[in-house]
């Protein structure tokens, strides 16, 4: 095609007149719209290329040999029957890589197979790479482990209660090697406060494991190549952190390692570090010299888990008798599993994150992570937070039924505000926790139908605050968190090459909207190049909701530096000033004259011509001097704040305890929307994940050690037929440090789905549920109690009665 | 994934050739209808033939229709088709129904009637991988010697958790049972044993080949009931038959059947001096549900409490009640 042919179809796909006269009067071009998503198309039609989806010439099929016990030594291991089997080419055991592993540091505690010890049913101990799964299968049957099996604690209670059989050696000579990790933060004095407070909520809470179950198993593929080049294709929502890892178990010069994240079909937080596969795939490529791949079983993900902490949870909650919250005095227990994992910040978002959106007078936490014979916790979807966030939530609705203060005026009273710091000293800028309470009292009737719906029928409220990102990287560095580096073609093509993870939640895209908005080219001229380490500059990966306030500035700063020299190169040939070109819509136009314009790829060529090939980097570093002043003060400290209020409207079956949830309507302040679909998306799927633990879910097992449900079949989460309606409220505070205003919007909206619903089973029914999950059994038999109560004389019916006077009793 | 075994897959066109393949390859085959069921197990390793007989393709074990009094379904016949059919709709909505609740629509349309009432019982010490159960230790019914749902138990007691056997019982429906060595029918009442290695009175080598089930009287209502924990795609916790025949308000017949407990659908006894020639009034009602209380005690083959699962039974009955007495057409 002659370039005279290209720049006509340009124009015709450019902006009209009358649209770029339009675009003048707007803030935005891009930003702000109801825009597909760049991979929206490919994923929905089934054409994206999942890990699994690819194949390589000569590739072999890994399988891992796991445990049957859930804590036994490792007294020997013969493969050489296995090794023997057909098909077999390989087999390695955990002392092929004696280099420990793990997300955090500090708490490497893993090793990709184990080598003296296993510590949880489904532990991995062998590898064998064959030239099928059959093969592999069958070889695993001949590797002969000899086990001497230990006491096993499932429980924390036990595994504290035993530090004579710790999980893992003790980190002092006299510390208990089953405490993984113990923080204690007191922030004003609660202990006064809570005896001079009008009304104490006291409580214990229990919230049960729940794992992310993403429809994606985790799966992996090593390539070794002949410059002695190691390339891992992997499902990991952290690239660059997998990078690091294998370069060090493995023994290899770090330049010589490429990581590639393909499209990810779902992680919430449960690929968010290493697992065994990827260092299997790596060292089986390795020494066989062929490509290999492991695919998880959906059982396999199971035990991989790292998903919520079960945490037992003791408040004291203490206001005065206007309903402000004086003191508040928490201590958790949190069930860990076998490893450490995240297991140190885990532990302090546990009391570290629920300090807004409430001003409270005093604050204390004493939290310890402890591990237990079952697979390892970590990261889902709401780290750390949206267990205490349950028990904090239902506290404020005790104090406000004591103090006879409707729930979400009790909120309106503890109003944190913006541009201040929370009790344990975070500072907090943009705050519209008051808009998302005002939205979702009004879409919600709240007045009409709280404490005023018929008995089984109840409104529930809660709030939250999540972090945009950690201001402090999980490797202490002074390197910027987030960079992205544009790459300019004639043809008016900007390349993206990011480190960041496109997980589903919308990451390739949010870069793509930027680059538009900044240079003015159609969405479909910008091309991701998204997670390969050998050719994307790093951006630490898709965890605590980082990506979009991070990766965004970083974008917005790389797109900027190619912005000036565009419209400088067209100032100049038009002889006005910078200011006055404007670059939008395909084309590059003088806003005070919008009838002259050019093509946008003529004002790339005349930028080129100018200052030579265009290319620019950006990236995006958190300040490190905003923190809370004393140990741990680091952790929980983000440079914005999202916010979120749920009203969640319930129907409690009395006979049955079924609980039915009818809607939830979800108010969340993500700072401002760089596209309202995505983050209606993300506040529905939010709230999906929130109901779903709160009525479904449980992450339980067997007194043997095994799982309770390895399935999709057992192990529930609702279907579509379950999921209550979803309304979505987005508030916009606009945030100073944001990109446009930004802040997250994929995981706070989880938080008070839980708690919301609690409160709303009271509403209904009067009884409180403090122990997750809701399901029909503990419900029915909170009822059956209350019910007891009530007949004893010890309680009023709760709202008017049922109809129905004789209910059909058990053990008659 | 998951792996299966490896296995000849035979495709017969007629009956005989299928009933032939059986009889050949007694021991080491397996008739496949829609596999939902078939398929996960033997990923999980609990069946590993090296024969699997088709029997979608063979004609005479599809097709639905009234002839002498009953209504004939094949037992190939889809789980969709029978929810869907003007036939079934029209003389047997309960049955309908039923075939409507059964896990989702695409198992639904892959899923077959006679593998329905042939489905394996389930138990969550024995639906679990070969890994799982290894590390378990097996269990009676597969691989092993022990039971974990009952200490000391010799007997297993996996739980019949196919969905439209009850309510077939119900309306007192019979099968057509076909093997190389000849035919027969059974009502579907002495079809099931309570032996939850293998609950049927079904050779190896048989195959259930029709239902047949009389058209209703006039008089009759019928509904079933599903308690399950979510809304699709679950087996039952819990499921409920109920056929009553009203005249003039008075119960002239009745016949529940209450199932998920263990391997055999349990037909409640007794009923007949509590309800025959009664009204439904409240406390008849209440005196049958206290009835089927009293005989039915679930046990932990399925892992949602026990206590709440029998609690359920006489709430569950009433709806029963309450459902037939509300709405005679839409269930009867």
């Amino acid at each position: 095609m002659k370039l005279e042919d290209f720049r006509e179809k340009q124009i015709a796909r450019a902006a009209s007149d009358e649209e770029l006269r339009e675009a003048l009067e707007r803030e935005f071009q891009v930003i702000g719209r109801r825009l597909r998503r760049t991979d929206g198309l490919a994923k929905s039609s089934g054409r994206a290329t999942f890990t699994d989806d690819i194949s390589l010439p000569g590739m072999l099929h890994a399988k891992i040999l796991r445990s049957p016990h859930p804590h036994a030594r490792i007294s020997g291991i013969d493969v050489s029957k296995a090794l023997e089997s057909e098909g077999v080419h390989a087999i390695v055991t955990g002392s092929d890589m004696p280099e420990t592993y793990g997300i955090l540091p500090w708490a490497r505690d893993e090793y990709a197979l184990c080598i003296d010890k296993v510590r949880y049913v489904g532990d991995g101990v062998a590898a064998v790479a064959a030239v099928d799964e059959e093969s592999a299968n069958e070889a695993l049957d001949l590797i002969e482990v000899e086990y001497e099996v230990l006491p096993h604690f499932l429980d924390p209670e036990g595994a504290l209660a035993h530090p004579e059989m710790p999980i893992h050696e003790p980190k002092k000579p006299d510390a208990n090697g089953n405490i993984s990790k113990h923080v204690r933060l007191e922030f004003g004095e609660v202990d006064k406060l809570l005896e001079d407070s009008e009304v104490i909520a006291e409580a214990e809470y229990y919230f049960e494991g729940t794992t992310h179950t993403a429809i994606e198993p985790h799966c992996a593929i090593g390539y070794f190549d002949t410059s002695g080049k190691l390339t891992v294709w992997s499902t990991t929502q952290v690239p660059h952190y997998l990078h690091r890892e294998l370069a060090r178990v493995l023994d290899l010069d770090v330049a010589r390692v490429r990581v590639i994240q393909p499209p990810i079909g779902g992680a919430f937080g449960g690929k968010s570090e290493p697992f065994d596969l990827e260092f299997c795939v790596a060292k089986l490529a390795m020494i066989t010299g062929r490509p290999v791949k492991i695919l998880y079983t959906r059982e396999e993900v199971f035990y991989a888990h790292r998903g919520r902490h079960p945490m037992l949870m003791r408040y004291r909650t203490g206001a005065d008798k206007n309903g402000r919250i004086q003191a508040v005095d928490a201590s958790t227990i949190l069930d860990g599993g076998g490893y450490e994992s995240f297991g140190l910040v885990t532990t302090y978002y546990s009391g570290q994150l629920i300090t807004a959106p409430y001003t409270m007078e005093s604050y204390r936490f004493d939290s310890t992570r402890v591990y237990t014979n079952k697979p390892c916790c970590g990261p889902k979807r709401g780290h750390g937070s949206v267990q205490p966030r349950f028990a904090i939530e239902v506290q404020l609705d005790r104090l406000a039924e004591a103090l006879d203060i409707d729930p979400i005026e009790l909120r309106r009273r503890n109003l944190l505000g913006s541009d201040t710091r929370t009790v344990n000293e975070f500072l907090v800028r943009s705050n519209g926790f008051l808009e998302c309470l005002g939205a979702v009292e009004g879409a919600s009737d709240w007045k009409e139908k709280y404490r005023q719906l018929p008995y089984g029928r109840g409104v529930g409220v809660a709030g939250s605050c999540y972090i945009s990102g950690t201001n402090y990287p999980i490797y202490p560095n002074e390197m910027p968190q987030s960079a992205v580096q544009l790459q300019v073609d004639r043809s008016g093509r900007v390349a993206v090459f990011c480190g960041a993870s496109e997980i589903g939640q919308g990451s390739d895209s949010m870069l793509a909207y930027i680059v538009s908005e900044e240079l003015g080219v159609p969405l479909d001229y910008v091309r991701i190049l998204a997670a390969d380490t050998d050719f994307t500059p790093v951006d630490l990966g898709a965890y605590s909701s980082r990506i979009t306030l991070m990766c965004g500035n970083a974008c917005i700063d790389a797109a900027a530096k190619i912005k000036k020299q565009v419209k400088t190169a067209v100032a100049d040939g038009w002889g006005c000033r910078p200011k006055q070109v404007a670059l939008a819509g395909g084309w590059a136009f003088d806003v005070k004259d919008t009838d002259r314009k050019m093509p946008i790829s003529e004002a790339f060529n005349l930028a080129e011509a100018k200052f030579g090939t265009l290319g620019a980097t950006g990236s995006y570093n958190t300040p490190k001097d905003i923190h809370g002043e004393y140990r741990g003060g680091t952790i929980g400290s983000s440079p914005a704040y999202s916010f979120t209020a749920h009203v969640a409207e319930v129907e409690v079956d009395r006979d049955t305890g079924f609980v039915e949830v009818h809607k939830i309507w979800i108010a969340h302040d993500c700072g401002r929307a760089l596209n309202p679909v995505l983050v209606e998306g993300q506040m529905e799927g939010s709230a999906y994940m929130g109901f779903a633990e709160a009525v479904m879910e449980q992450h339980i097992f067997k007194e043997t050690g095994l799982h309770n449900a390895p399935s999709l079949l057992d192990y529930k989460i609702p279907s579509s037929l379950d999921t209550p309606e979803l309304e979505s409220l987005i508030v916009e505070s606009v945030d100073p440090v944001g990109p446009y205003g930004a802040k997250e919007a994929g995981e706070g909206p989880l938080h008070p789905s839980i708690p919301a619903i609690a409160n709303a089973i009271y509403d209904a029914v009067g009884v409180r549920m403090d122990r997750l999950p809701f399901m029909p059994p503990r419900v029915w038999k909170a009822i059956q109690e209350r019910a007891e109560r009530e007949k004893a004389g010890g309680l009023a019916p709760w709202k008017q009665e049922p109809g129905r006077t004789t209910l059909p009793a058990a053990g008659d | 994934m998951l792996r299966l075994h490896p296995y000849v897959y035979h495709r017969p066109r007629r009956l005989d050739e299928a009933l032939e393949l059986l009889k050949e390859h007694a021991g080491d085959v397996l008739p496949i209808a829609g596999g939902t069921d078939l398929v996960p197990n033997m990923k999980h390793g609990l069946f590993a033939p090296g024969h699997l007989v088709a029997l979608r393709g063979i004609h005479e074990l599809h097709g639905i229709e009234e002839r002498d009094g009953e209504l004939a379904i094949g037992a190939a016949e889809s789980l969709t088709a029978v929810a869907s059919h003007p036939l079934v709709n029209d003389h047997l909505p309960a049955l309908a129904h039923a075939a409507s609740l059964v896990a989702h629509p695409m198992i639904r349309n892959q899923g077959t009637l006679g593998g329905n009432i042939c489905l394996d019982t389930r138990c969550t010490y024995y639906n679990q991988t070969h890994f799982w159960r290894q590390a378990l230790g097996f269990c009676l019914k597969k691989d092993g010697d022990v039971c974990h749902v009952v200490a000391g138990g010799t007997k297993c007691v996996a739980a019949h958790s196919a969905d439209t056997p009850p309510i077939l019982m119900a309306l007192d429906a019979a099968v057509d049972i076909a093997s190389a060595d000849g035919e027969r029918s059974l009502r579907l009442s002495d079809f099931f044993t309570a032996d939850g290695i293998w609950n049927k009175k079904l050779e190896r080598h048989e195959l259930v080949t029709r239902v047949r089930v009389p058209l209703p009287s006039p008089n009759l209502r019928a509904t079933y009931t599903k308690v399950r924990e979510r809304k699709s795609v679950d087996f039952p916790l819990l499921s409920i038959a109920l056929a009553v025949e009203l005249a003039d308000g008075v119960m002239e017949s009745i016949s529940l059947i209450v199932a998920a407990l263990g391997a055999k659908p349990r037909i409640i006894g007794g009923l007949d001096k509590i309800a025959i020639g009664k009204k439904p009034t409240d406390d008849v009602l209440e005196e049958v549900a206290k009835q089927a209380y009293r005989q039915c005690n679930p046990l932990d083959n399925i892992i949602v409490e026990i206590e709440w699962r029998r609690a359920m039974v006489p709430v569950y009955v009433r709806r029963s009640f309450d459902a037939i007495l509300a709405e005679p057409r839409a269930t009867a």
